[in-house]
C-alpha cells in the first residue's frame, strides 16, 4: 500500500469533471480532516452533487486526485468498493427500500459480509438485533419497525436513510440535503442527530437551508461553478462579498 | 456439523410458510392422482383421465417451471428477460440429443450411430459435441450446464456493463433470435428447421407408452415442486432481500456496498438452469424440439403468464402459466382459433391496466388490506369500549 500522502480523511486536488463540454467541477480542491463536520453550500449547478458522485465512485473525474484516508485513490474504485472502504452516502431524494420493512432496511445496511454466498445462508444474530434496536432508537423509528418503508412520511424516510448510513458504520458520511422538505422541529432534531453522529464519524453535509447550516455551527465551504469560492466559519463565509453576490443575494 | 444442519433446517423453516406448504401439498396430490386416474381407472369410468390430458397438462407443468424461473428474476430482481425461451429450448435440445441417440438402428436409415438427419445430409461421422449424449447422466448435466453457462457469460457482460431495463430486455430478445437463426441452419448439426423428433425411448421406456407419459407428468410436477422450494429458499433469505433491494433502488444497494452485478449474474444463472430443466421435461412429452422454440414470441408469452398470475409471488407465476395455457388450448381448438393472439394481447393489456399486481398479487393485496382493516376495527372498538367505560365511570361518580 502507498504511504499516506496527506493527513486528511478526504483529499480532493484539482478535480475536473465535464459533461458535454460543461464543466461541472472545475479544478476543485479541498480537504476534510478526520473527525470534522463540514457544510457545503452553493447555488444550483455549483457542483455539490457532482462532487459527491466523484467521491462515491458514481462519476470518474477527468482530471485531479481524490484520496480517502491518505492511501486510497477513489478515482480508480467503483461504488461498491468505496462503500466497503467506509464512505456512506445519503441521497438528495430520500432513497430507501420502499417494499422492505423499516427493520429490513436497517438490517440490509448493517456492516457485515455482503457476498452472495454469505447472504444466502444468513441467520440474524443477537448482536445484530441489538444493533438494529440501537439504531432505531437513535433515529426515533422504533415504533415503526414492522412498517413498510414506502408508507413512511417524507421526514421519516430521511431519518431511515440516515439510520441506514449509521448501520454501515462508515468513517465518512456524505449527506445530501438532509432537511429538504422537513418541518422546523424535524430540522432541529436532524441537526442534533448529525451532531451526535459527528462525535465518532466524519460528516460532510450539502445543504441549502442556511438556518440549518448555522445551527450545525461548523466550517463552511461555498462552491460556485465547480470550484471553491470561499471557506471558513458561517459568519466569515456569509460576509464574503462574492458569496453574497452569487448565492445569498443582497 | 449439527450447526450446519440446524442452519439448513432454519433455512427451510423460513422458506416454507403455510401458503407454500399448501401449494406443495396440492402439487404432490396432483402428481399422484393424475397418473393414477390415467393408469388405474378403466377408460369407461367417468373418472378416467385420457393420455392426451396427461400429456397436455404435463406440458403445462413444464411451462409453469419456466414461469417460475422468469418470476424469480423479474418479480424479485427486476430483470425482465424477453429471451428466457432460449434457455428453455437449450435444455430441450440437450434432452432431444439424448433421445435421438436412443433411437439407434430404429431410424429410417437404420444407422447405428448417426441420427437420420445426419445420414440424410451425408455426414460421415458424429460431431464431437454430440459425444456423450447417449448417456442420460451426461445429457442431464448438459441440460443444466449449457443454459447455465450461456446465462453466466451473457449476464457477466450485460450486468457488469450495467445494461438494465428495456435495453436488457432488448438484448435478451436479440439473444434468443440469434439462437433461433443459428439452429435453423442445417450445418450447425441440430437437425435444422425440422429439429429433433421421432423419439423412441427414454431410459429404456417407450416415450409413447401411457406409463411413461404418466411418469413424465409426475416428474414434471416433482421438478416444479423442487423449483418452487429453491425459489422460496432464495427469496426468503437475506440474499432474496438484497434482490428486492436491487429491484427497487439499485444505486442505493451499490452505495451500501453490495456487488449488484454478482447478485444479478447468480440469480440469472439459477433462473436459466431452471428454464433448462423445464425444456428438458417438455421435449419427451411433446415429442419434438425445433428452432421455433427459440422464437421471441414464445419468450414474450411466458412473460405474460407471469404478469397475469402476479409477479413476485411465485405461486402466481405457476397459476398464470396454467391459466393462460389452458385458455390457449381452449381457444385455439375451437372456432375462435384465428383470434387467439388478439385474446392474448387483450389479456396482457387488461392485466397491465386493471390488475397490475396479477391475479395472485391482487388477491394477496386484498387479503392484507382486509386483515389490516379488521385489526384497525378491533382496536377502534376496544378504544371505544374503554372510553365508554371511563365515561360511565365518570357518570357513576
Amino acid at each position: 500500500m502507498d504511504p499516506r500522502t496527506t493527513t486528511a480523511l478526504l483529499y480532493l486536488d484539482g478535480v475536473t469533471v465535464s459533461f458535454d463540454g460543461f464543466r461541472a467541477l472545475n479544478n476543485l480542491s479541498f480537504t476534510i480532516e478526520p473527525g470534522e463536520m463540514r457544510a457545503i453550500i452553493g447555488p444550483n449547478g455549483a457542483g455539490k452533487t457532482t462532487m459527491m458522485d466523484v467521491v462515491t465512485g458514481k462519476t470518474r473525474p477527468d482530471a485531479g486526485d481524490v484520496y480517502f484516508d491518505g492511501t486510497y485513490d477513489l478515482s480508480r474504485l467503483d461504488e461498491t468498493e468505496i462503500a466497503l472502504l467506509g464512505i456512506g452516502r445519503k441521497f438528495q431524494k430520500p432513497t430507501v427500500f420502499e417494499m422492505h420493512t423499516v427493520e429490513d432496511n436497517i438490517a440490509l445496511a448493517l456492516k457485515g459480509d455482503r457476498r452472495a454466498q454469505t447472504t444466502l445462508f444468513w441467520q440474524e444474530t443477537a448482536t445484530e438485533r441489538q444493533r438494529i434496536d440501537d439504531i432505531l432508537d437513535v433515529i426515533r423509528l422504533s415504533p415503526l419497525r414492522p412498517r413498510v418503508a414506502g408508507s413512511l412520511a417524507h421526514g421519516q424516510k430521511q431519518w431511515l436513510e440516515i439510520g441506514m448510513l449509521l448501520a454501515q458504520e462508515p468513517k465518512l458520511l456524505l449527506v445530501d440535503e438532509p432537511v429538504a422538505g422537513m418541518t422546523d422541529a424535524e430540522t432541529r432534531q436532524t441537526a442534533e442527530l448529525l451532531k451526535a453522529i459527528n462525535r465518532d464519524r466524519t460528516v460532510v453535509v450539502v445543504e441549502h437551508d442556511m438556518t440549518f447550516v448555522r445551527e450545525l455551527g461548523v466550517r463552511v465551504t461555498c462552491l460556485h461553478e465547480g470550484s471553491v469560492l470561499a471557506e471558513g466559519s458561517i459568519d466569515q463565509v456569509s460576509a464574503n462579498e462574492r458569496v453574497v453576490e452569487v448565492y445569498l443575494g443582497r | 456439523m449439527s450447526d450446519g444442519l440446524a442452519a439448513i433446517a432454519n433455512l427451510f423453516g423460513r422458506a416454507l410458510d403455510r401458503a407454500s406448504i399448501a401449494f406443495l401439498v396440492t402439487l404432490a396430490v396432483v402428481a399422484a392422482v393424475v397418473p393414477l386416474l390415467n393408469l388405474a381407472v378403466p377408460a369407461t369410468s367417468p373418472f378416467h383421465l385420457s393420455s392426451y390430458f396427461v400429456a397436455l397438462f404435463g406440458k403445462y407443468l413444464c411451462y409453469a417451471i419456466l414461469a417460475l424461473a422468469i418470476d424469480l428474476i423479474w418479480g424479485y430482481c427486476g430483470i425482465l428477460s424477453l429471451g428466457h425461451g432460449a434457455f428453455f429450448a437449450l435444455g430441450g435440445y440437450a434432452m432431444g440429443m439424448y433421445l435421438m441417440r436412443q433411437i439407434g438402428t430404429r431410424g429410417v436409415y437404420a444407422h447405428p450411430i448417426l441420427p437420420d438427419f445426419m445420414v440424410f445430409l451425408n455426414w460421415p461421422e458424429l460431431p464431437v459435441y454430440w459425444y456423450g449424449f447417449d448417456h442420460f447422466v451426461y445429457a442431464a448435466f448438459m441440460v443444466l450446464f449449457v443454459p447455465g453457462v450461456l446465462a453466466f457469460v451473457f449476464g457477466w457482460f450485460a450486468f457488469r456493463s450495467r445494461v438494465t431495463g428495456v435495453y436488457l430486455s432488448i438484448i435478451t430478445q436479440a439473444l434468443t433470435y440469434a439462437l433461433m437463426l443459428g439452429f435453423f441452419r442445417n450445418n450447425l448439426g441440430f437437425g435444422g428447421n425440422n429439429g429433433l423428433t421421432d423419439f423412441k425411448d427414454i431410459l429404456g421406456f417407450n416415450v409413447q407408452a401411457p406409463g411413461t407419459r404418466a411418469a413424465l407428468f409426475a416428474a414434471s410436477a416433482f421438478a416444479l415442486m423442487l423449483g418452487f422450494v429453491i425459489c422460496r429458499v432464495v427469496v426468503s433469505s437475506k440474499f432474496g432481500k438484497v434482490l428486492v433491494a436491487i429491484r427497487d433502488a439499485e444505486a442505493r444497494t451499490r452505495f451500501l456496498g453490495y456487488r449488484v452485478e454478482a447478485y444479478k449474474v447468480l440469480v440469472f444463472t439459477l433462473s436459466a438452469c431452471m428454464a433448462g430443466v423445464a425444456g428438458a421435461l417438455y421435449v419427451p412429452q411433446v415429442g419434438i424440439i425445433n428452432p421455433s422454440e427459440f422464437s421471441p414470441a414464445n419468450s414474450i408469452e411466458a412473460v405474460i403468464w407471469v404478469a397475469v398470475g402476479g409477479r413476485g409471488t411465485l405461486t402466481g407465476a405457476v397459476l398464470g402459466a396454467l391459466l393462460v395455457n389452458y385458455g390457449k388450448t381452449y381457444f385455439t381448438s375451437g372456432v375462435l382459433a384465428p383470434y387467439w393472439l388478439f385474446v392474448l394481447g387483450g389479456l396482457f393489456i387488461a392485466v397491465t391496466l386493471l390488475l397490475p399486481r396479477g391475479v395472485v398479487g391482487t388477491a394477496r393485496h386484498w387479503w392484507r388490506e382486509w386483515q389490516a382493516r379488521r385489526v384497525a376495527a378491533s382496536t377502534a372498538r376496544n378504544g371505544a369500549l374503554a372510553s365508554e367505560a371511563s365515561a360511565s365511570a365518570h357518570a357513576a361518580e
